[in-house]
């Protein structure tokens, strides 16, 4: 039982932290909560949907597909609509993202209509694999798999390649870093390539493991990963991981005891008790204001 | 008088005076918010949670007891405000996004407490009664939304309000100049939330059916644009910002299904252009005075 759960848990936890990756590293260079985010991910979702049902292909296609889709759509959205207000106050970047993601909800409810829609049968081989007294799917594995292997691909860019550097120093010191010649602008397209398509390969794993597809989704899986990410400590890159295991973990748990109607409270109670103890996440950063 | 009062309200196009009513409403809702966000710069995305709490209970003293309408939103109002400072009591300690989102997680458990919640029917919404009063609501909810005005527009220029200008500009500078920064934000969240759960009650009543998942995230969000669309920190703005997003999905309604659309997009496009909100940095007495070919007199 104990095993089964935390097995339920962690395939949860590597989609919720695969997301937070995408809102901590945009937060991280340009401090901004990018509320389409969640959008970005019903988006992946979608085209991954296509791609199985329309063209037949497996889900692996599927997940690059969609990654290399919501990649375009990362950058043109940075350039659309947050680049003009880079200069601008915080908030106006906020709202314009909120304008964003109702924007892209709506287009999806209009081109998909409002029904959840699910995966052809047989789109993965699911077969069950006895652990000591816990079934674990394929599809679990397949999950978790795949999320770490992005994840060990993000921390080689982001640790060992010219571009990751790059946004490193971008994050650390966005003016200094345009002064030393970094092309900022091109590091922050990366970034948000980057985030979105983790969002996108995130969004074709959660709709081939709920076998539900809908406009709305991007919102609720949106809200939770960014309080990963915040729980994590917002702007580090092994927080969100962390924050995105530990929620889907206890959520899991929280359900199996029986707390099931209280579900989407119980991510978020955990957020608000942590950052009263801890302010600025488990591994995030105290930086001393100067005046 | 209350004859007089329903006879007028009766002569307007009830789809008009609906439209109306949802701005007077958004009005109280968006300054309660521009106070904790405008005036006071601590972001919250969680002000449809305070609107829930004095929604729920004002339908609640409504149908236990015999109070008039008007002290039944004092009471919400305060209820609602003593929630607040209670929660704003930790919470205003976190500064800047994680302060956005510990109010917006707030605002999730609070939902999600009403979903469970067994006096108010859990998800199935409670049915509100009539308000205990003879005036008709829509002529109640502008005399709240143009007491709401003048509280705010007074609240502004005082002492009190001039140090929660302080606390948005600097607040390491406020604290160094002896401003209580702590008790000053947890004043001026519960004074937010008082508008909130008044505009909370003024909801209820109106539509006699309330639904905790009406009061969801996107709500916080559509008051927060409000807000920041007028302009932060102007009361002017936040009224002209009120009227055009409260107003905006109905007149867009003939594009029908397209509206959620073009709402999204409007979004985007008037926060590239103006990024300050519409009346952001925009003095309107200066500007009346200016139109009237008088001088303008220029205080900071």
């Amino acid at each position: 039982m104990f095993l089964q759960q935390l097995v339920n848990g962690v395939a949860l936890g590597s989609v919720y932290a695969l997301i937070a990756l995408g809102y901590t590293m945009v937060y991280g260079i340009i401090t901004l909560i990018n509320f389409a985010h969640g959008e970005i991910f019903m988006a992946g979702a979608f085209v991954g949907l296509l791609l199985v049902a329309t063209f037949k292909v497996n889900v692996f296609v599927a997940i690059i597909g969609a990654m290399i889709f919501c990649m375009l759509m990362g950058v043109v959205i940075e350039l659309i609509a947050y680049r003009p207000l880079r200069k601008s106050s915080r908030l106006s970047a906020l709202i314009s993202a909120i304008g964003v993601s109702i924007f892209l909800s709506s287009l999806a409810l209009m081109v998909f209509g409002a029904d959840a829609k699910g995966f052809p049968d047989g789109a993965f081989p699911v077969r069950q694999i006895k652990v000591g007294s816990a079934d674990i799917s394929t599809l679990q594995l397949l999950i978790i798999g795949v999320s770490a292997a992005l994840m060990m691909g993000l921390e080689f860019i982001v640790q060992k390649t010219k571009i990751g550097k790059a946004m490193r120093a971008t994050s650390e010191d966005y003016n200094t870093s345009a002064l030393m010649g970094i092309n900022v602008n091109r590091v922050i397209s990366f970034t948000f390539a980057l985030g979105s398509a983790l969002a996108a390969a995130g969004g074709v794993l959660v709709g081939v493991l709920f076998n539900a597809v809908s406009f709305n989704m991007g919102l609720m899986a949106g809200l939770k990963a960014f309080a990963a990410a915040v729980l994590g400590g917002i702007g580090s890159i092994p927080g969100a991981m962390l924050g995105g295991l530990l929620l889907g973990v206890s959520e899991v748990f929280g359900v199996a005891i029986g707390y099931s109607s209280y579900r989407d409270a119980i991510a978020f109670t955990i957020l608000v008790l942590v950052l009263l103890v801890k302010p600025t996440g488990l591994l995030g950063q105290k930086i001393t204001k100067k005046v | 008088m209350a004859d007089f009062l329903n006879s007028l309200v009766g002569s307007i196009d009830p789809y008009m005076l609906q439209i109306f009513v949802n701005v007077g409403i958004a009005i109280v809702l968006a300054l309660g918010l521009n106070v904790i966000t405008g005036l006071t710069g601590q972001l919250s995305l969680g002000h449809a949670a305070f609107m829930s709490i004095g929604a729920f209970t004002s339908a609640m003293v409504t149908i236990k007891t015999g109070l008039p309408f008007v002290a039944n939103l004092a009471v919400t109002g305060v209820v609602t405000a003593i929630v607040a400072a209670m929660i704003g009591f930790p919470i205003l300690r976190l500064t800047g996004d994680y302060l956005a989102i510990c109010t917006l997680g707030f605002a999730e458990i609070v939902k999600v407490f009403f979903l469970n919640f067994e006096p108010t029917n859990k998800a199935l919404g409670l049915t509100v009664p009539p308000a205990k009063t003879a005036i008709p609501m829509p002529i109640y909810v502008w005399v709240v939304a143009i007491f709401a005005i003048v509280l705010v527009t007074f609240v502004q220029n005082s002492r009190f309000g001039r140090a929660l200008k302080a606390i948005r500009e600097d607040e390491i500078a406020a604290d160094a100049m002896g401003i209580n920064t702590a008790r000053y934000k947890i004043q001026a969240f519960a004074l937010g939330s008082f508008l909130a759960g008044i505009g909370g009650g003024l909801y209820a009543h109106f539509l006699s059916y309330i639904n905790p998942s009406d009061f969801g995230f996107l709500k916080s969000v559509d008051i927060l644009a409000m807000v920041v669309l007028g302009g932060l920190g102007s009361v002017p703005g936040a009224v002209i910002g009120s009227s055009i997003l409260a107003s905006a999905p109905e007149f867009l309604r003939f594009m029908s299904q397209y509206r959620m659309l073009v709402y999204g997009a409007l979004l985007v496009f008037l926060m590239v252009f103006r990024p300050n909100g519409l009346l952001g940095g925009v003095n309107l007495t200066d500007l009346l005075l200016r139109a009237i070919g008088k001088k303008p007199t220029s205080k900071g």
